[in-house]
């Protein structure tokens, strides 16, 4: 597999790898999702905008360059922005990969980050040296006003050239609160909003403050995804049940709409509204509850993405799967192409119309 | 800021270009005065901050017929408000001043005016339109209003960038309107009619001030329009 370099949410070329509730699979064009799609069924977006989360910046006590790349909160408030957690990045930036990049300097408690405009204060040193969490001064406006003018969304190596807020926001970005990209929404264009409603599969969304996907550091990374909080409105509480009760399915579009709906997740099958905190992780002992099938970008074996997919599918299924998305030169990453997978059961869940 | 008017706008989540002079600023006042939480973008860092004291309004810096502005701006419009209800174009540029005879305007000066006047609007639209979306998905009230011009209309000599630019303008409220309404976002266009603002007054320095609307008024008139949507009537282009 090989990562997918040009910053493009909708080529045409883009593939889609069906692996369907029994283990089989086959392969189409990534346009034709919605044929996997059944009326009846609905599917479920994140509709978080991203972040530009990454802040130059310059450790103060020793005058040192770093990243900051804001990671997570506790809240999806947007008025409540004065503490987040975050990743730093000792000097240079996206053009080196993460692995390949160098630790901060030893930070400590009280110190001081200048991030452009803003002013931020290590406050907590969370067991690993580059990770933190950060007490930015200012007002809610303040602190926006110096996001907006001095962060960067977080870039990729493998992406030619920077990115744009406009290359990571998906169709339907509305409150930013992701860290990175929900990128399986990349697939959504007004259009296919139109094709759903006119095929008679509901469509709706929540909010989930999609963390950071890695990190280049395998202790690091082994703690991903961190705790993120996501919001379901009442409305797709409704229709979901809806669809629930006349026989349709839930399909996910992305991990973290996954990981939001299975922890609103109620021990009668509801779901709850309202915002709440994801903290549980999604592997392969989890029981799913709601999702019964999930679109995802191509990931690999360790990614904390790929454990999500292991709720979904046998060890040996996703084995399978990667050997033909190998074989295939399917594409990984962002801008990628994707794959749907049905939760395990003994029979397809949708042939192809 | 006005009081004594109902506040029945409270849960609205509003964002106005051009908030600090003429109809803009009026209708941050008068979109305050009845609750709404407002968000307002202008050019001059100075007057935004003084508007955004004076109003209690989020006050945003940016121009929106930069390209490079726009997502900036989406970003703290949302970041401000959580999330977006209405959006008001109001920002608009004259495009040669004094006004010119088409054949004496400057391909810069129609650009200028095409950029704030059309392409500002659309990419603003369209980088809030996931915000939109979602609020007509909860089932408020997802409204984008284009003000527009008689000149938009009827030819006058003098007016050309401006009023082609206008023209296009409330075509593409049109299209968008047909575009989006099947997915609940409404768009319409509405034209305020000739008033004593600082625009006016650049356009046309000799005017009869007295002979024009107050700016108060024509926002009164757009935020009943607003206030009509939110109480479920159709509001109609």
């Amino acid at each position: 597999m090989r990562p997918a370099h040009l910053p493009r949410q909708r080529p045409p070329e883009a593939r889609l790898l069906v692996v369907d509730g029994t283990g089989a699979m086959r392969e189409t064009r990534r346009e034709g999702l919605i044929r996997h799609l059944r009326p009846g069924d609905v599917l479920v977006a994140n509709d978080a905008a991203t972040l530009p989360a990454s802040l130059s910046g310059v450790h103060v006590r020793t005058g040192a360059r770093i990243e900051v790349r804001l990671a997570g909160r506790r809240t999806l408030d947007t008025r409540r922005v004065n503490e987040w957690t975050a990743v730093v990045f000792g000097a240079g930036d996206y053009r080196t990969r993460t692995e390949d990049r160098p630790p901060p300097p030893r930070l400590r408690a009280g110190d001081r980050l200048a991030l452009g405009p803003l002013v931020a204060t290590v406050f907590g040193l969370e067991g690993h040296p580059r990770l933190v969490t950060l007490y930015v001064a200012g007002t809610p406006d303040d602190i926006w006003r110096g996001i907006a003018a001095h962060g960067r969304p977080i870039q990729y190596a493998h992406v030619r050239g920077p990115l744009a807020l406009w290359d990571v926001w998906t169709r339907i970005a509305a409150r930013p609160v992701a860290f990175e990209p929900p990128a399986a929404g990349f697939v959504l264009d007004w259009r296919l909003l139109g094709a759903l409603r006119a095929r008679g599969i509901r469509f709706v969304t929540l909010t989930h403050a999609a963390g950071i996907s890695s990190t280049g550091d395998p202790a690091l990374d082994g703690r991903l995804p961190l705790d993120e909080p996501y919001h379901v409105p009442e409305r797709t509480t409704r229709v979901i049940a809806r669809t629930r009760a006349r026989g349709g399915h839930v399909i996910a579009l992305g991990t973290t709409v996954t990981r939001a709906l299975e922890h609103a997740a109620l021990e009668d099958g509801g779901l709850r509204a309202g915002e709440g905190l994801a903290t549980r992780r999604i592997g392969p002992a989890f029981e799913l509850r709601i999702v019964d099938a999930v679109v995802s970008g191509v990931h690999e074996p360790g990614e904390s993405h790929y454990e999500l997919l292991r709720a979904f599918a046998d060890a040996g299924v996703l084995m399978r799967m990667s050997e033909a998305l190998e074989a295939g030169g399917f594409r990984t990453h962002e801008f990628g192409d994707s794959v749907m997978i049905e939760r395990r059961r003994a029979e397809s869940l949708a042939k192809p119309a | 800021m006005i009081t004594g008017i109902q506040e029945d706008l409270t849960a609205l989540r509003v964002a106005v270009t051009g908030g600090t002079s003429g109809l803009g600023r009026a209708l941050v006042g008068g979109l305050r005065a009845r609750g709404a939480r407002v968000a307002f973008v202008a050019r001059d860092a100075a007057r935004v901050d003084a508007v955004a004291r004076e109003t209690g309004a989020h006050g945003i810096a940016g121009d929106i017929s930069k390209k490079d502005a726009i997502h900036p701006v989406a970003l703290r419009i949302t970041a401000a408000l959580g999330g977006l209800d209405v959006l008001v174009h109001n920002a608009s540029s004259l495009g040669p001043v004094p006004l010119a005879p088409l054949a004496d305007t400057e391909c810069e000066a129609f650009e200028e005016a095409l950029a704030t006047n059309v392409l500002g609007p659309f990419r603003l639209t369209k980088a809030l339109l996931g915000a939109l979306g979602a609020s007509a998905r909860e089932g408020r009230a997802a409204l984008v209003v284009h003000v527009t011009s008689d000149a938009a209309v009827n030819a006058y000599a003098g007016w050309g960038a401006y009023g082609a630019s206008k023209a296009a303008l409330a075509h593409m409220s049109r299209i968008w309107n047909e575009e989006t309404a099947p997915l609940g976002i409404r768009m319409v266009a509405i034209d305020p009619g000739d008033m004593d603002t600082p625009m006016h007054a650049a356009a046309v320095p000799g005017a009869d001030r007295s002979a024009l609307r107050r700016p108060a008024d024509a926002a009164r008139e757009i935020i009943e329009r607003i206030a009509a949507r939110v109480r479920g009537t159709e509001v109609t282009a």
